[in-house]
């Protein structure tokens, strides 16, 4: 099934919903004036992204490298200071192979603030013109890759927004679309249900053991209460508590484990593991909801299905956000933020599967190009910090996928 | 508009009839638990497979209501996944919860008094 007939083709054959130019900072010390740089045009596709740190990190480079040449990004300009260890070359390189239009501006060369802001505001406007010269063309079902997140849930995300998003996933892995949910460290207690669906023995195993490590790791930081579910709020168990955020993974065969950069193969159902390998080091796996858009963007995501029940109100850099709001209060109260009323389930106003299809239809009309209320209002967040990872082994990615 | 396969999302036949409380919502066609999305006072009445049950304490939204009757030691379905098992026989209606239900997971995870992580098995 064709999504839309105007996607935007890329050099390497991957296609893209947006047209993004992104101006990424290579260190903090260059965020100012990439800033400066992108403002002028933050309603004409230019979004800002980068790296603070000055120290280098290999996940940290990754990550760039994939979100440059994300589909939706038609075109990138560097901004780097000159004296930070980022891997500029490498990343230039990445981007230059993949054909996309690219500048790269030293600050310590070009001459200061002043020049370097006037030089890249010149230099966004000649790549906005050759973004607009990228070919169109259809867009199949089974290119699409679709990520889901939830942020600042409440009693009622469990049972509206997060299974609807899961019926939505559900109709998109049995059309072949990619979709992929994450955050292990919420799916303690169910670790052996997730690994009931997985597409072989050795990925059932892989999946447990990343929730084996995701508490093993919250609990060396000494947060994320993995205690008992409330119990004033209906939840009996720890399984059931941790369901509540499972359930936006619908009930599809989990095709494989990837992590931050890795993009899944084919069709199917991936669980993206956003806890860091080895020894505890630098801190929260993800610092915020944005730190973890960006992963699941770094992945392909064309799309992010957000669940929230408080009410959060953020966006993305390069791939549009729908909110699904959990709380119908929530709602009435932040409608303008609020893509998607879930909560209406509960004021009988609809039934889960009936906002199942409206997160799917809403999701292929954004893919047409309809503005998501987050991508309206100029949300473009984003977050990178340091992490460390290895590389997945073949067992994460069975060639076996169940039908 | 979209060629969806919406016909394994559809309840039972069996469960349709109690779809239509308003009160209380099926999450997954395969569960055998109801969650209430409105709070069901004491003395009300629930009706499920035809076995009308009187709510003897208030039931509030989140919490779970028995789809059917469930025998001793079956498995308690949410979201289509186990989330416990019935620790005795709970009738259509009945709310099941602390009371009747329990845990089927096994690892309970610690922070022992050195602060470093512990995994360790019982049952509650």
């Amino acid at each position: 099934m064709t999504i839309t007939d105007h996607a935007f083709v890329r050099a390497d054959g991957r296609k893209g919903i947006r047209n993004t130019l992104v101006v990424a900072y290579l260190v903090e010390c260059a965020h100012h004036v990439a800033r400066e740089i992108a403002w002028p045009f933050r309603e004409r596709g230019v979004h800002l992204i980068g790296f603070g740190g000055c120290f280098p990190n290999d996940y940290a480079a990754r990550m760039m490298r994939a979100l440059c040449t994300h589909p939706n990004v038609g075109g990138a300009l560097l901004v780097s200071l000159g004296c930070e260890s980022f891997d500029r070359g490498g990343l230039r390189e990445t981007i230059r192979a993949s054909g996309r239009p690219l500048e790269t501006l030293v600050i310590q060369q070009v001459g200061g603030t002043r020049k370097t802001i006037e030089a890249g505001r010149r230099a966004v406007e000649q790549m906005l013109a050759k973004l607009e010269a990228v070919p169109r063309a259809p867009m199949r079902v089974e290119e699409f890759i679709t990520g889901t997140i939830c942020g600042g849930s409440d009693a009622t995300s469990g049972i509206t927004a997060n299974p609807g998003i899961g019926r939505a996933f559900d109709l998109l892995v049995a059309q072949n679309a990619r979709c992929i949910f994450e955050e292990t460290g919420e799916l303690i207690g169910c670790e052996e249900i997730m690994a009931a669906r997985a597409a072989t023995p050795e990925l059932a195993g892989i999946l447990r053991a990343s929730v084996e490590k995701a508490a093993r790791y919250y609990t060396v930081l000494g947060h994320g209460s993995f205690a008992p579910g409330n119990a004033e709020g209906g939840l009996t168990t720890q399984e059931e508590k941790s369901m509540g955020a499972y359930s936006k993974s619908g009930t599809a065969p989990i095709s494989g484990l990837i992590k931050p950069g890795d993009v899944p193969p084919r069709g199917g159902l991936y669980l993206l593991d956003v806890v860091p390998d080895g020894e505890v080091r630098f801190g929260f796996p993800n610092i915020n909801d944005n730190a973890e858009i960006a992963e699941l963007i770094a992945c392909g995501s064309h799309l992010i299905l957000f669940s929230t029940g408080r009410g959060s109100v953020v966006g993305s850099a390069i791939s549009p956000v729908i909110k699904v709001c959990a709380n119908p209060e929530t709602y009435r109260r932040m409608g303008d933020d609020m893509d998607v009323d879930a909560g209406r389930i509960l004021e009988g106003r609809g039934t889960l599967d009936e906002v199942g299809r409206e997160i799917l239809e809403l999701s292929f009309a954004v893919a047409r190009g309809e503005a998501t209320k987050s991508e309206s209002l100029g949300h473009q967040e984003f977050v990178l910090t340091y992490k460390s990872f290895e590389p997945i082994g073949p067992a994460c990615l069975p060639a076996t996928v169940a039908a | 508009m979209f060629a969806v396969p919406v016909g394994q999302l559809e309840p039972t036949l069996q469960q349709a009839t109690l779809m239509n409380d308003p009160r209380l919502l099926l999450l997954d066609p395969a569960d055998n638990v109801f969650v209430a999305i409105k709070t069901i006072e004491a003395g009300e009445i629930l009706d499920p497979a035809g076995t009308r049950i009187t709510i003897e304490k208030s039931i509030t939204l989140g919490h779970k209501v028995a789809a059917r009757p469930l025998r001793r030691g079956e498995k308690i379905l949410k979201y289509r996944a186990p989330i416990g098992s019935a620790t005795r026989d709970i009738a259509a209606g009945e709310h099941v919860h602390l009371h009747n239900m329990q845990s089927d997971y096994l690892p309970t995870y610690t922070l022992d008094a050195g602060q470093t992580y512990a995994s360790r098995h019982d049952h509650h």
